[in-house]
């Protein structure tokens, strides 16, 4: 069921850099998406494209929008202008569950592990066309007890990678907030998801686990996964990002390979403000 | 005092109709607000239109009994989706509002003039609605022992009515052991992060609403036939707190706390209550202090005192986990 992976190992060095540019292979493709709260636009992307299999993250100061232009491109918000589209197929209007069915799964910023299932059921609930989820077919336990067992042993894999097995009985809620970081993600794998969108996988999560979480994403890319995450981490956008994207109020302002987005002077402004070299006791002279 | 009348009041209180119809009420609150957690506040409207829809096409309408049991699974069904159609998509407190004022919408629908003719007004239906369900008591006489006491009518409620608990529970357990349970339990926890799998919580929270509501509306079949009359006013949001008290007593979301809770909810209720008559009676209790007109309400504050002392010491209920209580949805 899985796409090949994308034949153009090399899309990094023969995209152009430049904020919107074409991809050879994208998956996904936003085109003149808005959203606004009041007065204020909290979304402006003219057009954007993703590519098929690579590693993309997407950075920005706070309140850049980063967070908004997740929630409206997995339907868990509407624009208010602006066409979407996965795979070729387009995605105005789809609400978030079909949207996860298309194959494209998202994580949250503020974890949502379902603390009073267990770790095993938090996995299981992920696992696509569960017969035992029909109400009438529930009251049957013979129909389904032969798929369950099959994804209760996929989700055992998982966590087994996932270093979380040992804690596969207990309710997520004991975990640490590291450690729910990790079952979410997981949780996203057992949906079988052709790209996954990752909100602020490193936020709370200690060095330790942290290198293991970049192993685990990067293995996604080796699977012929597409990733797009949302991090303020710049060591781990430097470590495993093929493309990065800058977004500042709203907007894309730069796009690259993760060094030239890093001496890139816009993103250097946006992070830092526009006046940041200038020397303040030169104004204070002429007051 | 007589202690063997108090025994054999308070044990057949316990194990009685009333037990068993609040027992299914809790039983629908179970499904919607334990597992799902669904905020239901109108769960009286439930058993109202159960009720309601066994008397009505019986009397009014000359409809054999049998048919007026599917019209009330039906009647419930539709009150269901009229409540969850257009409020599921909001948040929960909208729907602990809104199924408040369904439940009194059709409180004041039943006792109006309007429908005096099919509903009875104030006065409620009164009539042999039953005498198809009694045609088949196989008691001609009822049990007199010492301990328990029911006539002929009432145990064969009794039985009736405890097999269906048990049919229902049983059912209940196997469905909330399911991965259709497991997939409610994860609604109640977060919906946001169900939908990221691409479930259609939606349409889980309706099937969640027409279940619990249809059980609901079984408890109004048995508090229907059982007194052989509706009176519009015994369905008023003071029967959904007590289905409430009753789910909480026992614990939520375990699949025997509705039965256990609605017996010590009976239990203590008619416990308290011949206790306090008979020591006024007796002169045990000095007339300044209670009177024999004020049990009935006494009963219910020294209730309230319990069910005040058990939320402190053990809130969790009879079954919860208080480890789990702690953990609670946002933890």
């Amino acid at each position: 069921m899985q796409k090949p992976k994308s034949a153009d190992a090399n899309f990094a060095l023969t995209t152009s850099p430049t904020p919107g540019s074409a991809k050879s292979d994208p998956i996904l493709i936003a085109d003149k998406i808005t959203r606004q709260f009041g007065g204020l636009t909290a979304v402006n992307v003219d057009h954007l494209e993703i590519q098929r299999g690579s590693i993309t993250a997407l950075i920005g100061p706070n309140g850049a929008g980063k967070t908004t232009f997740f929630n409206l491109l997995t339907g868990y918000d509407s624009p208010n202008s602006g066409t979407w589209s996965f795979n070729g197929k387009n995605l105005n209007g789809i609400p978030p569950h079909k949207v996860a069915r298309l194959g494209m799964v998202r994580t949250f910023q503020l974890t949502k592990a379902l603390y009073r299932l267990t770790v095993i059921e938090n996995m299981a609930l992920g696992a696509r066309n569960q017969k035992g989820e029909s109400v009438l077919r529930s009251v049957f336990p013979w129909i389904w007890r032969a798929q369950e067992a099959e994804i209760r042993a996929r989700a055992t894999e998982i966590l087994r990678n996932f270093k979380l097995l040992e804690k596969q009985d207990d309710f997520a809620a004991a975990l640490s907030g590291g450690q729910r970081k990790l079952l979410e993600m997981a949780r996203a794998l057992m949906v079988e998801p052709e790209m996954i969108m990752l909100d602020e996988p490193m936020a709370g999560v200690n060095p330790a686990l942290k290198q293991s979480l970049l192993e685990h994403i990067k293995e996604l890319r080796t699977e012929g996964k597409t990733v797009l995450f949302v991090e303020h981490d710049m060591d781990m956008v430097h470590e495993i990002s093929d493309w990065v994207i800058v977004m500042a109020q709203g907007e894309v302002i730069a796009e690259g390979t993760p060094a030239s987005v890093m001496g890139n002077e816009q993103v250097i402004a946006a992070y830092l403000g526009a006046h940041h070299n200038e020397d303040l006791s030169a104004n204070l002279e002429g007051a | 005092m007589d202690f063997l009348f108090i025994t054999q009041q308070t044990l057949s209180a316990t194990i009685g109709v009333n037990t068993i119809i609040f027992a299914l009420a809790a039983i629908g609150l179970n499904m919607h607000f334990g597992y799902t957690g669904l905020l239901n506040f109108g769960q009286a409207g439930f058993l109202a239109i159960g009720a309601y829809s066994v008397a009505v096409p019986v009397i009014s309408f000359g409809i054999p009994l049998w048919i007026a049991f599917l019209i009330g699974i039906f009647n419930s069904i539709i009150f269901a989706l009229l409540l969850g159609i257009p409020t599921l998509r909001l948040r929960a407190d909208y729907l602990a509002i809104v199924t408040i004022a369904a439940a009194e919408i059709v409180r004041q629908i039943a006792r109006s003039a309007t429908f005096n003719e099919f509903l009875g007004g104030s006065d409620g239906i009164t009539g042999k609605f039953g005498k198809d369900f009694f045609a088949l008591n196989p008691f001609k006489s009822g049990l007199d022992t010492p301990i328990l006491r029911f006539n002929a009518n009432d145990l064969w409620v009794v039985i009736t009515g405890w097999t269906l608990v048990a049919v229902i529970t049983f059912v209940m357990w196997i469905m909330v052991n399911s991965p259709w349970g497991r997939l409610m339990r994860a609604i109640r926890e977060d919906e946001d992060a169900v939908r990221s799998l691409g479930k259609n919580v939606y349409l889980y929270k309706m099937q969640s609403l027409i279940i619990g509501g249809v059980i609901g509306s079984t408890g109004g079949f048995v508090y229907a036939l059982s007194r052989q009359s509706v009176q519009p006013d015994n369905y008023g949001t003071a029967l959904t707190f007590f289905a409430y008290t009753v789910l909480i007593l026992g614990g939520a979301a375990r699949v025997f706390s509705p039965i256990v809770g609605a017996m010590i909810f009976w239990f203590l209720i008619v416990f308290i209550e011949q206790i306090l008559r008979q020591g006024v009676t007796n002169d045990l209790i000095p007339d300044w202090l209670i009177g024999v007109n004020q049990v009935g309400q006494i009963r219910f504050m020294l209730m309230g005192l319990g069910l005040m002392a058990l939320m402190i010491f053990r809130p969790q209920g009879i079954f919860g986990d208080k480890k789990e209580l702690a953990l609670d949805a946002k933890a």
